[in-house]
């Protein structure tokens, strides 16, 4: 186990630094500058100013440099939000992002396992039709879709919710709500099919042949193989859903990593969006190495080789 | 009979896009007096806050978010293909590496890809348009490196489910019998797995044309995509979220827009998921 845990990680690494060089290399080349204004910048302020940030020189020089500043865990400077680290606004904007991200996470689990297994146990029924038509009319109405929906019928038609803002309860309720719910109804399908699939395996039939319990061989037998899938699923499902989503940052004016993402790519902020690309980087990775580490330990057939 | 009922919807969808805009008396950027008019006779789905028809913005919007939908899906159809045909037959060394791109590419955000793709060769493309045929198309520059770049952001998915396929049919009989009698890598691909392949990438296309139209109306959403005085479902959509405000909520702006996406893709979807319980 320990073995498989560094030769991921050490594996890790490499792509880790191909990313975020890509990434660095994909602003830089974009036309426009970080430092442009109103007016056209005097030559020597432009020289000066990229030297003061790191950012003279030729391509690979730089983006060495930007590499050694990073494993030595500095991120460097923002260029648009002068005056602040890179470091220091992801340590302020990816807590919002990640609380709220995770109270998705959990809704989208919560509501979709049980509705799949509730669907699952009625299989070919009205009920199973049913569910599986209200899970594919919510994974198909995207977030930026269904927020400003809800903001008009739950803030502005019946004032329930407040519609924008952070700090408060009810300002987290309708953004976590538009983040889960086309998740939901992909979670509720996968448990759906797998426990369908599972169930008609041959080794459940062997386990009820044996005398096995109803609630037993569900539960037991037959849930750990089921949520396979889902499992596949959620792993990159937590890393995308945890580094916040664009959309619903932007329509409810949550100060999350998302807004600053995007407008470090409006203005070319080269150090700010590679700092970010890197957390979602590591994000996806640890939660890939979590799902194969899952994956392992639910399904017997997949041992982890050592 | 229920596929049937999808694909008259769908249809219908599709030939209000295309002739819409010729049926309605006014224009994409018609404006009038009557700001913010809510649903009336004359203006059944209102107007937006300079006085433009929504129901004709709606129309227009609609050819260009299903245009985005094909193209970007076609381009993703045949890159995609591609890549995984050629990865999964030579294997190897070659395969691992084709992979890894593929799988760094999935870790960049596509909005990244998207933005410089499009900032990197708008120009060159004006320029290089107006020397040709095409002149007329150089304005629209930006989009069409919209739609491409869409299409190129989209193929990841489709490179690995296909190459998860030729791998298991390279190793099939008629395969090996091919490369006995002597046919070439090329023809061996083309002639012999692709056919193999076809029915899962049709059915992936049905879910390919849903995701290109939500990352153009995404994009647009954040004002990165389709620009005024063109409209689409997504930049209509993101005009009427930003009328919103607690003295006056002009439903009808939010509302319309939020429908037509919905249903739109809600129906790719149903297509979609029909074709693959039929194959099952």
């Amino acid at each position: 186990m320990l073995t498989f845990l560094t030769r991921r990680l050490m594996s890790s690494i490499p792509v880790v630094l191909t990313v975020l060089a890509l990434c660095f290399l994909l602003v830089r080349i974009a036309p426009g500058s970080p430092f442009a204004t109103e007016r056209a910048l005097d030559p020597k302020t432009k020289a000066y100013l990229e030297e003061k940030y790191g950012l003279s020189g030729s391509l690979p020089e730089q983006i060495i440099r930007y590499g050694t500043n990073v494993l030595h865990g500095d991120l460097g400077d923002s260029l648009k939000f002068r005056g602040r680290t890179v470091v220091e606004i992801i340590a302020q904007s990816l807590p919002r992002s990640l609380l709220l991200g995770s109270i998705a996470f959990t809704l989208a689990l919560g509501l979709g396992i049980p509705m799949g297994a509730w669907a699952a146990a009625r299989h070919n029924k009205a009920p199973d039709h049913w569910l599986n038509s209200i899970a594919l009319l919510t994974l198909s109405i995207p977030t930026f879709v269904l927020a400003p929906v809800a903001v008009l019928f739950f803030s502005f038609g019946i004032p329930l919710f407040p519609p924008a803002g952070w700090g408060t309860l009810p300002q987290l309720v309708l953004p976590s709500l538009c983040l889960a719910l086309p998740f939901v109804g992909v979670c509720a399908r996968l448990t759906r099919s797998g426990l369908i699939e599972t169930t008609g395996a041959d080794f459940i039939r062997t386990a009820r042949a044996k005398g096995v319990t109803e609630k037993t061989l569900i539960l037991i037998h037959a849930l750990r193989p089921a949520v396979l899938p889902l499992v596949a699923y959620a792993g990159p499902l937590a890393a995308s859903i945890l580094t916040g989503s664009l959309v619903i940052e932007e329509i409810f004016a949550i100060p999350g990593i998302g807004q600053f993402f995007v407008s470090g790519v409006m203005n070319r902020d080269v150090f700010l969006v590679s700092g970010v690309v890197l957390i979602y980087c590591v994000l996806l990775l640890f939660f890939n190495l979590v799902t194969d580490w899952l994956t392992a330990i639910l399904d017997p057939r997949i041992r982890v080789q050592s | 009979m229920k596929t049937r009922l999808i694909l008259l919807f769908l249809l219908i969808v599709l030939a209000s896009s295309i002739l819409g805009p010729w049926l309605s008396p006014y224009d994409l950027s018609d404006v009038s007096n009557l700001r913010l008019d809510s649903p009336s006779k004359i203006h059944w789905f209102g107007t937006d806050l300079h006085g433009r028809d929504l129901l004709t913005r709606l129309l227009y919007g609609g050819r260009i978010s299903l245009l985005v939908g094909f193209v970007g899906a076609t381009v993703s159809l045949f890159v995609g293909v591609t890549y995984g045909l050629v990865a999964g037959y030579l294997g190897g060394r070659i395969d691992n590496a084709m992979m890894r791109l593929v799988d760094i590419l999935y870790a960049l955000p596509r909005i990244v890809l998207v933005i410089v793709l499009i900032s990197l060769f708008d120009l060159k493309l004006k320029t290089l348009l107006d020397h040709t045929w095409f002149a007329s198309l150089a304005p629209h520059a930006r989009l069409l490196l919209l739609f491409v770049g869409l299409g190129l952001v989209e193929w990841l998915t489709l490179a690995r489910i296909v190459r998860a396929q030729v791998l298991s049919i390279k190793e099939r009989p008629f395969v090996l019998s091919a490369r006995l009698i002597g046919q070439t890598t090329l023809t061996i691909l083309f002639r012999q797995i692709l056919p193999q392949v076809l029915p899962t990438v049709l059915t992936y296309l049905t879910l390919a044309l849903p995701a290109v139209i939500l990352e153009e109306s995404f994009l647009s959403f954040l004002g990165l995509g389709v620009q005024a005085p063109l409209a689409s479902w997504g930049t209509l959509l993101a005009d009427g979220t930003a009328l919103l405000n607690p003295i006056q909520s002009p439903w009808w702006c939010v509302l319309f827009p939020a429908l037509v996406l919905a249903s739109t893709l809600l129906l790719l979807n149903f297509l979609g998921d029909q074709l693959r319980q039929s194959r099952k």
